[in-house]
């Protein structure tokens, strides 16, 4: 009464990866465009507003990349010794960047000289922000202080003297004016306000802190430091919520994809990851050739920069959604012949049948619904499939062998034909997962054409490699005996005088049974 | 409450559909069909079953409507009687007893008060047909013994005779003969395949008859696949004959329509042919009904048509060739791997049923539930492939959990394993499939047992394997952040010294695991999977293991294969006794601290019922069976039976049913069988009988009123509270199987 029962493919475990929602998103990049700048490069910013340039400083230098240029189309140059941190405004047309020498500058994007020069800090500043009025800029110096400044009359309007080591990374809240949080080599983060002259909250992080990053909503801050990323509660007044320790070594920078779903962390140990942020899992991971600084997303995951030690700027574009190009339509049927009876209200004493949907069935199916079996084994021997999924393949030559017809399917065939199925044979015979079902198929083909072998010299070299492939499975599985005979012996030797023998693990990965094949 | 009388072995349903050709009543309301020493009648409609007739004392054979009352039934039977039901009522009427064996029995609108059966005299291979005259009386029972012979030399199955054109003739067929004899001319022609008749092996032998109702024309199948149409047949030289072949292999059966203008046939296809004006062009097809069609029969009024399987199923189908019913019993022609088991959701037989399939089947309806595919492969009907054998199953954690086991051997070192764990999805009200794992050993699973203690967070699965092993399979959490997911994996293997594992078994609260490699018996500890004692008795392979339950929860009883029953003492780890019985079954009752041991002897298998504190039975009970009894099971009761004598108490609980080699379902009763029957179906069947006349209109309305008080009691009394049928699998797998619309070609 039933229905045809499709084939049964066997489905394998898939080694490596799994492949996941995410891995799709984030593998969907093309290939990295490579820019060398002059030295490390310690900081990429994207600007919020379109077209999306970047600023991207290295050395002493800062340069603006359009998105898809490999050249800077502007450059600031205008430092005496190493800048640190270029940053747009939320507007995207100013630019502020500390220095080395103690001095933060303030360009205009289209001018070329600084706009304001804020002078103030004795050390090197690594880190300056705007804060979220547009009208102050926040800096951490290696002087130990944090200073808030005023953009009109470039004024120093306050300064925290609270870190007891070097401020190395800070960030201002996209919502209130009046806080921002910087993170220091003294392992603490501290959040200041700048209504109260003094932090208001501070969490310990337990190494020197290398980035900080506010969540857009304020409420939660990640901080990363050593090896460890740890997100914090602000709003429970910095409670932990989770420590994060995926990297080998030092994470240097962080970002948030566009969405606000996924944290992203560049390490020394050129890797970045994805996390979740529901879940603080790991659930990506990109690798790089050196040790990653810096980081940044532009706006829709489009790209993805990233900078590095050696002074190489990797900047990887997401693959155009590929457009489909729509079939010319055919006239489909009227509009009254979908919506017929589909406002019917279903009374309660009724029963819902739906029609049942329509089984589609493989090619290969068909043909072994209609017992078209040589087709259906041609089918499947079709490079296409005998290459990218030779489990279907293998699952087709056991259901034929499961009806009893896989010499009727593999008879008859000519000098291309089965060339091809020789070539599979080759090819998967020796592995273990596909080998119980393929020695089977290769000892019924060397039965059938064991009387006109010599006539064709194609052929005769293929069963030549068949038999080789087979020596050699027989060496190594000889040797693996070996192994294993001297495993046992090693473990007999350490289990002394146990009354049970305890098998805890697995050793039968696969003892193909081999036969000698004569051609 | 129950007046003790002697317990005895009934028979409880399951018994062959298909034993014979369905009968179906001259408003096609109803088909009748023999079952055993019963005759079944089901409505058309609603595949209930409305009636049992019972009175037979042995197989019945054969059933025929009374061609001068379409309300009667004729029925005969092997212990040589025929009786006349009516079957509205579920009434036997008459009853003639003829005296010899009855293997089959036709009736003719012609022949006046006379019917034809077919006996067998002298030789146990010669069968006549036989015309018995039917005398006239009042009475209940009345000695038939006027026959008058027809034809000898016969096929006892009645496939093989068919009597045609309004009863001109009738035409029998055996080997490679076909006779014709005609009751005018009162002459028998005789013909033979011209090409037959000198080889020794062909294969082109007659299998079944059926004639033309209008014309003279004869359909015959035979053993290769032919069917021959004879015409001109009253002139033993100028017949002819056409052939239609389609079907591959033998045709087991063939029927004529009312009109004579299709030709039914089917065989081990599993395809329904019609062939339209008897040309080879014209054909119809239903194919894919499941199982070799045995029988196939045609309603009276012509709107329907049955078709029995081998798979003790009835098929009612529509005139347009398509299926509108199904009658299933308990499927009875393959090999019980599995054993019995209790669905404990259902309450329902668990056992092996369509190839690749596990079958639920409600004991208390004697009906098919359901079939869950577990091969979820086309199954491809062959002689000699090697097909799927479903194994091993088991329910774990209250029927939430199913594993089964199914292998495929074809040769020696080419074994095909395959274990499968389905969960029980409560939305769709079915078994979904979980894990899949490819050869869990490398050698037979010889057992596998679920962990059924009631505090066990962890479901827990433990299989044996000839490999040497034993496994522990638990429930994980194979969720990530995308979906939630359980999974099963290996958690623990054992051994012990390399023997072959053969049994395991779960103490009661779950604690210990009992396996049993080859004649030693081990005990381990389920939490840390040590191993805590050992038990060997040196009487042989341990065949059976089980715990005792509740009070006797501290004996462990094994049976060996020398016939040694043995009860060991897990606190003193001693043996507390041993008898010697050759247990074939054992099995412990969930209800209580009985087991229930089947011994084979020479003599028939005996049953004995005891507790494991004692080695003095409770009760036993001398040749339950004269064959070999394969499985058992104790089936809880619904409603404890109150059994007030101590020799029947460990029936209080629990029901014990057993099956034995040739696959008949039996148990143990005190009780008659008619009581059984419940009165809805009988109100059900007075019911739909009324015509509706205008005179019912009038009359009909008041009496229905009165019927539906009646009713109204009596269901408020046994109110069943029904799921609610949408998206329960086997129903809408049913909906979907009549809703589909098969047109093309699959053979």
């Amino acid at each position: 009464m039933a229905g045809y029962k499709p084939v049964v493919i066997q489905a394998y475990p898939v080694l490596g990866e799994k492949i996941t929602q995410d891995t799709v998103y984030w593998n969907n990049y093309k290939t990295p465009v490579q820019i060398k700048e002059f030295g490390a490069v310690s900081k990429v910013d994207f600007s919020p507003q379109p077209p999306y340039n970047y600023a991207v400083t290295a050395s002493s230098r800062i340069h603006i990349y359009g998105r898809y240029s490999q050249e800077p189309i502007k450059t600031f140059s205008r430092f005496k010794d190493t800048a640190y941190c270029a940053t747009f405004r939320q507007d995207g047309r100013l630019l502020v960047a500390g220095s080395e020498d103690g001095g933060i500058q303030l360009f205009d994007i289209s001018g070329r000289a600084p706009l304001r020069q804020f002078e103030g800090h004795t050390k090197a500043v690594h880190t300056v922000d705007f804060t979220a009025d547009k009208y102050h800029v926040v800096s951490g110096a290696d002087d130990y202080t944090v200073k808030l400044w005023d953009i009109p009359n470039s004024k120093e309007i306050l300064t925290f003297k609270e870190h007891s080591d070097y401020v190395r990374c800070g960030c201002a809240s996209k919502l209130n004016p009046d806080l921002f949080v910087t993170g220091s080599y003294d392992h603490t983060v501290k959040m200041f306000d700048a209504r109260t002259n003094q932090s208001v909250i501070s969490v310990e992080h337990g190494q020197p802190v290398e980035s900080v990053l506010l969540f857009p909503s304020g409420g939660l801050l990640v901080s990363a430091g050593g090896r460890y990323v740890k997100v914090w509660d602000m709003l429970k007044g910095g409670q932990l919520l989770v420590s994060l320790k995926n990297h080998h070594k030092t994470v240097t920078c962080l970002c948030l994809s566009s969405s606000g779903q996924r944290l992203l962390s560049g390490s020394l140990d050129r890797k970045v990851k994805v996390y979740s942020t529901t879940s603080y899992k790991v659930v990506h991971s990109f690798d790089y050739a050196a040790s990653i600084l810096s980081l940044a997303l532009a706006h829709e995951d489009e790209t993805i920069v990233v900078g590095m030690t050696n002074g190489i700027l990797s900047v990887k574009h997401r693959k155009s959604e590929a457009k489909k190009d729509s079939l010319p339509r055919r006239r489909r049927p009227a509009y009254r012949t979908f919506i017929k009876g589909k406002n019917y209200m279903k009374q309660q004493d009724d029963i819902l049948i739906n029609r049942p949907s329509k089984k589609h069935l493989e090619l290969y199916d068909r043909d072994l619904k209609n017992f078209r079996i040589s087709k259906a084994l041609d089918r499947v021997l079709e490079p296409d499939c005998a290459i990218k999924t030779p489990e279907i393949t293998v699952s087709i030559i056991k259901e034929l062998n499961r009806r009893g017809v896989l010499a009727n399917a593999l008879a008859g065939r000519d000098e291309k034909e089965i060339s091809r199925v020789l070539n599979f044979l080759i090819r998967n015979l020796s592995q273990p997962r596909f080998a119980p079902v393929l020695i089977n198929a290769a000892e019924i083909i060397i039965d059938i054409y064991l009387p006109v072998i010599g006539q064709s010299p194609v052929v005769d070299k293929k069963f030549l490699l068949l038999q080789g492939l087979v020596e050699k499975e027989i060496d190594y599985q000889r040797e693996l005996l070996e192994t294993l005979g001297m495993m046992d012996m090693l473990f007999a030797t350490m289990t002394r005088k146990e009354s049970t023998s305890l098998l805890q693990h697995n050793t039968s990965d696969g003892f193909l049974e081999n036969k000698k094949i004569e051609s | 409450m129950v007046e003790v009388e002697s317990l005895r072995v009934v028979r409880c349903g399951g018994s062959e559909l298909n034993f014979r050709r369905a009968v179906f009543s001259a408003d096609s309301k109803y088909v009748f069909c023999v079952s055993g020493d019963f005759i079944k009648v089901y409505s058309t409609a609603t595949e209930e079953c409305v009636h049992i007739l019972q009175g037979h004392r042995n197989l019945v054979t054969g059933i025929q409507l009374n061609p001068k009352n379409h309300l009667q039934l004729y029925s005969c039977s092997f212990d040589g009687m025929i009786k006349l039901w009516d079957y509205i009522d579920g009434i036997l009427i008459k009853t003639f007893i003829v005296g010899c064996k009855l293997h089959a029995l036709f009736t003719l609108a012609c022949a006046e008060d006379s019917v034809f059966v077919i006996i067998n005299k002298e030789k146990p291979d010669v069968f006549q047909l036989v015309s018995v005259k039917l005398p006239k009386s009042s009475s209940q029972e009345i000695e038939a013994k006027e026959l008058s012979f027809v034809l000898d030399y016969i096929n006892q199955s009645p496939k093989c005779i068919a009597f045609g054109n309004e009863g001109e003739y009738v035409a029998a067929v055996r080997d490679f003969y076909l006779s014709v004899y005609f009751f005018k001319k009162k002459t028998t022609s005789r013909f033979t395949l011209s090409s037959s008749r000198n080889k020794k092996h062909a294969k082109n032998n007659f299998t079944c008859v059926a004639c033309h109702p209008k014309e003279n024309c004869i359909a015959t199948g035979h053993g290769d696949g032919k069917i021959r149409l004879w015409r001109n047949f009253d002139d033993e030289k100028k017949y002819t004959y056409t052939c239609l072949h389609w079907h591959h292999d033998l045709v087991m059966d063939l029927a004529f329509s009312v009109t004579g203008s299709s030709l039914l046939s089917g065989g081990r296809e599993s395809v329904l042919v019609e062939w339209r004006e008897a040309a080879e062009k014209n054909k119809e097809f239903l194919p894919r009904l499941g199982a070799t069609i045995e029988h196939i029969s045609v309603s009276p009024a012509g709107d329907l048509f049955c078709t029995s399987h081998s798979d003790n199923k009835m098929i009612i189908i529509h005139r347009n060739l398509e299926a509108s019913a199904v009658i299933q019993g308990l499927v009875k022609d393959r090999n019980i791997f599995t054993g019995l088991m209790i669905d404990p959701r259902t309450k329902a037989l668990v056992l092996n049923g369509k190839p690749g399939h596990l079958q639920f089947y409600s004991l208390q309806s004697d009906k098919q539930l359901y079939n869950l595919d577990i091969t979820q492969q086309e199954y491809i009907n062959d002689y000699g492939l090697i097909q799927i054998e479903l194994t091993k199953a088991a329910f774990g954690c209250y029927g939430n959990w199913l594993a089964t086991v199914e292998q495929r051997q074809e040769k020696e070192t080419e074994l095909e394993l395959q274990m499968k764990l389905w969960t029980y999805n409560k939305k769709t009200q079915g078994f979904v499939l979980n894990t899949k794992v490819n050869m869990p050993h490398e050698d037979h699973i010889t057992a596998l047992c679920f962990c059924n203690a009631e505090k066990s967070e962890n479901p827990t699965l433990v299989t044996t394997s000839k490999d040497g092993h034993f496994k522990v399979w638990i429930l994980t959490d194979d969720s990530d952040i995308y979906k939630k997911a359980v999974g099963w994996t290996c958690d623990f293997v054992g051994s012990y010294h390399k023997y072959q594992a053969t049994n395991c078994c779960f103490s009661e609260d779950g604690s210990l695991l009992a396996v049993s490699f080859e004649e030693i018996v081990t005990i381990w500890d389920s939490e840390t999977w040590e191993l805590k004692c050992t038990f060997c008795q040196r009487a042989g392979k341990i065949r059976h293991l089980c715990f005792g339950r509740l009070t006797c929860s501290k004996y462990l009883l094994g049976a060996t294969e020398n016939g040694i029953l043995c009860c060991w003492n897990l606190l003193s780890c001693a043996l507390e006794w041993s008898a010697k019985l050759n247990v074939r079954v054992m099995e412990p009752d969930p209800n209580s601290e009985n087991i229930a041991a089947i011994s084979q002897s020479s003599m028939g298998s005996d049953l004995f019922v005891f507790r494991p504190s004692e080695p003095r039975p409770l009760y036993i009970q001398k040749n339950i069976s004269r064959e070999e009894v394969q499985w058992g099971v104790f089936v809880p009761r619904d409603v404890p039976e109150s059994f007030t004598s101590e020799a029947y108490q460990w029936l209080n609980r629990s029901q014990f049913y057993f099956l034995t080699k040739s696959q008949s379902l039996l148990t143990f009763s005190t009780q008659s069988p008619e009581e059984k029957l419940t009165p809805t179906s009988k109100q059900l069947l007075a019911e739909e009988t009324l015509p509706t006349t205008p005179f019912y209109f009038i009359l009909g309305k008041h009496r229905q009123q009165q019927q539906d008080d009646k009713l109204n009691e009596a269901l408020k009394n046994e109110l069943v509270q029904l799921p609610l049928t949408e998206n329960i699998p086997a129903i809408s797998e049913l909906l979907l199987c009549l809703s589909l619309d098969v047109g093309y070609l699959f053979w």
